[in-house]
């Protein structure tokens, strides 16, 4: 007991600071709070936009819960058929891409020089947002769906090449090297021994992009790549906010039913 | 029939796994390879059909150098030789009949093989092979519904529905248990056999390959250091293999389990 110095039998505790140096310490929180102060300064708040804004969303809410699905129900049919039309297509294109390129992202069973490659495509399609290729392919091939559908099948290779690539470099190796031992090829190899251990996945992943892809076809229409987004951003223009409604209505009951539909496939596969 | 000359292999982690080895193995031979994990037995029997690509060192089927052929040629020579495995290795989710019916692939064209339309003979020879190692009513199965035992079985049709002149087997007992390992054992080496097939046979389980095996290799860190009949394992030698251990008491409690084992089957 003799070895207890401390004059008292409470020590004190506490966690230290992340700056040790007071001085920067409170430098950078004061820096801070300045920076704030002036950023916030210079955002000039126009008083009499906001309340025109308010207003015209005032209207936008008001028509939405009127919304008229008559008067431009034409319009309205064409651009859906032509959105879930983009979205088959380009969800279809985007598989057919996606397995060869998945495969050669798949660093077990390529060389390197393909393997390379294909990541290389797959982060390409990664790095740009889907509006931001819409936009090319719009001035490319000019407004319309081919456009969307370019851009939703591009897109598409970088979700399910990738995923596919990284289920692939997962499989169990054994199998594989067991197939090869038989003598059989590359492509043999690959039906065989590696296409069975993902194919339900593969699946899975395809009808998952499908909503996606819905649900995508009609922000690209906005930037002109047809389908159902273009038909709003028509309506928008003209200040129909009661039809815009319609339409919002029927994209919200269309992607809410493909989702129901692709969680029961998904659960179904596995 | 095959020969290997001073196979050496170096792993790029810097693991020499063989160092030197050379084997001779006759027409219709079944050897025994035995020796501690990380002897390199696997090491050795992959590099025969090149699996594993050797260091240096030259391997012979018959009068092809099969460490100097090309991809292409590589493929065909492997047609002639099966592979059996530890873990099995069969594609889980196909059936026991396109299992063994992947034996063929080095065989049949990319769409033959794609729609499974493999020549009637293959599938005969398919139905015959699944008899024979006692599946005729699991064909259309999946292979993750089978047992062990079972697997391996599919694993055997497999490598002999290539119809191999050689056959290359890496512990093809060691998840099983002590029962079904000798039913295995004992299919394996009857068939090769009835084929006369040339056979090496990874194993750690030095009384089931004394029980099948006429011709004994013990491989130790890489090197030969035994070569010879069954009965010639002493326990000097089997010290020199293993590492010192009181052999004579293991030995002893095997053989008081063989007959009970006998009996049971
Ligand atoms: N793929 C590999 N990469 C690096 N080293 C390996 C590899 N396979 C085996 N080895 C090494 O080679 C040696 C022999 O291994 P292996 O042939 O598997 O022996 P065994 O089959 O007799 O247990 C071990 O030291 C092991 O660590
Ligand atoms: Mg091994």
């Amino acid at each position: 007991m003799a070895e207890i110095t401390s004059p008292s039998p409470y020590r004190r505790w506490r966690k230290p600071p992340l700056i040790k140096n007071p001085w920067l310490r409170w430098g950078v929180v004061i820096g801070a709070l300045v920076y704030l102060a002036l950023a916030i300064s210079s955002v000039s708040v126009d008083s009499a936009r906001i309340a025109r804004g308010l207003e015209r969303g005032g209207r936008m809410i008001a028509a939405f819960l009127q919304p008229d699905f008559v008067s431009r129900w034409d319009d309205i049919q064409i651009g859906v058929l032509e959105s879930l039309t983009m979205t088959v297509v380009s969800t279809i294109a985007g598989v057919l891409l996606s397995v060869p390129i998945g495969l050669g992202a798949a660093r077990n069973i390529v060389p390197t020089p393909i393997y390379l490659i294909c990541r290389g495509i797959i982060t390409l399609s990664r790095t740009f947002q889907e509006v931001v290729i819409a936009i090319v392919f719009v001035v490319m091939f000019g407004f319309g769906p081919l456009a969307g559908v370019c851009t939703l099948a591009f897109a598409t290779i970088g979700f399910l090449a990738k995923l596919l690539a990284e289920d692939i470099e997962e499989i169990d190796p054994a199998p594989l090297e067991a197939i090869r031992a038989t003598g059989a090829g590359w492509l043999k190899t690959i039906t065989y021994a590696v296409m069975p251990q993902v194919s339900a996945r593969l699946v899975g992943l395809s009808v998952y992009r499908f909503d996606i892809n819905l649900r995508e076809s009609a922000i690209v229409g906005i930037v002109g790549a047809g389908g159902i987004g273009s038909t709003l951003q028509t309506t928008f223009n003209r200040y129909d906010y009661d039809v815009a409604g319609a339409i919002l209505i029927i994209i919200i009951t269309l992607v809410m039913m493909t989702e129901l539909v692709s969680a029961q496939i998904r659960k179904r596969l596995q | 029939m095959l020969r290997i000359e001073q196979l050496v292999k170096r792993y790029p982690t810097g693991d020499t796994a063989l160092r030197g080895v050379s084997l001779s193995v006759a027409e219709g031979q079944v050897v025994a390879l035995i020796g501690p994990s990380g002897a390199g037995k696997s090491t050795l029997i992959r590099c025969v059909n090149r699996l594993v690509e050797p260091t240096s060192g030259k391997i012979w089927l018959r009068d092809t150098e099969i460490t100097a052929l090309h991809p292409r040629q590589l493929r065909r020579i492997r047609r002639r030789i099966g592979m059996i495995f530890q873990e099995y290795a069969l594609v889980e989710r196909l059936s026991v009949m396109e299992n063994v019916l992947s034996g063929r692939l080095g065989y049949v064209n990319f769409w033959q093989s794609w729609f499974r339309r493999f020549p009637q003979t293959d599938i005969d020879q398919a139905f015959t092979l699944l008899d024979r190692v006692g599946l005729s009513d699991f064909i259309d199965k999946r292979a993750d519904e089978l047992s062990g035992g079972q697997r391996q079985r599919v694993g055997i049709a497999r490598a002999l529905i290539q119809s191999p002149d050689l056959l290359l087997v890496d512990e093809p007992t060691a998840s099983l248990d002590p029962k079904t390992s000798r039913q295995i054992m004992r299919l394996i080496t009857e068939l090769a056999r009835e084929r006369g097939l040339a056979v090496i046979i990874n194993i750690h389980d030095v009384p089931l390959a004394q029980m099948f095996v006429q011709r004994i290799v013990g491989l130790r860190a890489g090197e030969i250091v035994y070569d010879g009949p069954p009965d010639g394992l002493t326990p000097d030698r089997l010290s020199e293999i293993y590492g010192a251990e009181d052999w004579g008491a293991s030995q002893a409690t095997t053989a008081e389990q063989e007959p009970s084992l006998t009996a049971q089957e």
